[in-house]
């Protein structure tokens, strides 16, 4: 927290308010927040909640880019507020928003609840292709089999990626970035042998084919997943399956 | 009773928040030109197909100064269209192993901006050496 003894600076943060008990729709609340160049917009946020606001409500844990739980739109953009700093906006004002395209709970709170049902319903672990039992041993896999999947399991569940998506904006069923990017990371994993079941999820309604290839949501991604590509490849992957079935009697899109 | 009343936003407008967007607003307008210009040659390749005065009558009809801004606008939308159409291709592809390395997006956006150009300049020269 900032010492008396720098000369101290002072931001603006203004954030979007939303109490679902009083009130009718959100609205901004600006307080100005003393502030030292090592402050995270995170830390902003706490210091209102400390000094200033104890009502305003937000979510974080390891204010270090690893959670994946202080996602927030700062002037409209989706980041973690953890490593994003008030230096970089100061002197003008910053603006604090919950992510967008997910409803409010509370102030920065969003609710998450429609992400972890699309997270569960990619299945996102490893379907063996046959029983394997403990005395076969451990996988093993090349690093060539590695790279196929490497990025794609470095996702953190940020959900910046959908805050950045118009589609899933407009369309809140579509499964989205970052539980493509995890169907992927296990479709292409050499240990799985559930990509049948997790290409029907592709190819419906809700699958691949809401994306317009806007491509934000790898560009916002803070663990350069690029989910984008996921979702693309398996477009392709799609239209493959479905002019295989012409071909192959098993098999290929119902 | 539950005091939860998540507030959904809505999305009015939405493309012009954000400067990514605008500019994904603008790659997506300039498909109509591609759309146009490839609808202009089709009513040529049909006027081709009536005949010779129905053919010079079109080509006559493009010298109007109309049609000549409207290729010139569509020149410059084309080209735009190609450049953005090839800066996301990266995103669209399987990756590209090359000797054990995996092909950096530059590559991918710069190997096919340089195969459009050189299509396009083949295109031209090659219609130039038959019209002299
Ligand atoms: S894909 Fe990237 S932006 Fe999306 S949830 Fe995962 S880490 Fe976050
Ligand atoms: S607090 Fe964990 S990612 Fe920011």
């Amino acid at each position: 927290m900032p010492h008396m003894s720098d000369i101290q600076k002072v931001i603006e943060i203004e954030v979007l308010r939303y109490n679902p008990e009083t009130d009718k729709a959100p609205s901004s609340q600006v307080f100005e927040v003393p502030f030292t160049d090592d402050m995270s917009v995170l830390q902003g946020v706490q210091y209102i909640k400390d000094y200033l606001d104890g009502s305003l409500s937000f979510r974080w844990s390891c204010r270090m880019a690893i959670c994946g739980s202080c996602g927030m739109m700062i002037n409209g953009v989706p980041h973690l507020s953890c490593e994003t700093f008030l230096r970089d906006y100061y002197p003008a004002r910053v603006r604090v928003e919950a992510l967008n395209h997910f409803p409010i709970e509370r102030d920065l709170v969003i609710n998450m609840e429609g992400f972890i049902n699309k997270l569960e319903s990619i299945q996102p672990y490893i379907i063996p292709k046959e029983p394997r039992t403990l005395a076969q041993g451990e996988y093993l896999q090349t690093p060539e089999q590695l790279n196929l999947y490497e990025q794609f399991s470095s996702c953190i569940n940020c959900m910046l990626c959908y805050a950045a998506c118009p589609q899933f904006g407009l369309n809140p069923d579509f499964i989205g970035p970052a539980a493509t990017a995890l169907l992927h990371r296990y479709n292409v994993d050499s240990r799985d042998g559930g990509k049948e079941e997790r290409m029907d999820l592709v190819r419906s309604e809700e699958g691949v084919f809401h994306c317009t290839a806007v491509g934000y949501c790898s560009e916002v991604c803070p663990k350069h997943v690029d989910p984008a590509n996921a979702v693309n490849q398996n477009k392709t992957n799609a239209a493959v399956d479905y002019f295989l079935r012409f071909v192959s009697p098993k098999g290929g899109a119902k | 009773m539950s005091k939860r009343r998540p507030y959904v936003r809505p999305m009015d407008g939405w493309w012009r928040k954000n400067p990514y967007f605008v500019e994904y607003m603008i790659h997506e307008g300039t498909a109509f030109f591609v759309a146009a210009y490839a609808a202009v040659l089709l009513v040529g390749l049909v006027r081709l197909s009536q005949g010779e005065a129905a053919w010079n009558g079109w080509l006559h009809s493009l010298t109007s100064p109309w049609y000549v801004l409207f290729h010139l606008a569509a020149l410059l939308a084309i080209t735009y269209h190609t450049y953005t159409w090839f800066k996301i291709m990266p995103r669209t592809m399987p990756p590209v192993v090359v000797g054990g390395e995996r092909l950096p997006a530059w590559a991918i956006t710069g190997t096919g901006l340089a195969v459009a150009a050189a299509a396009g300049i083949g295109l031209l020269a090659f219609v130039w050496g038959m019209a002299r």
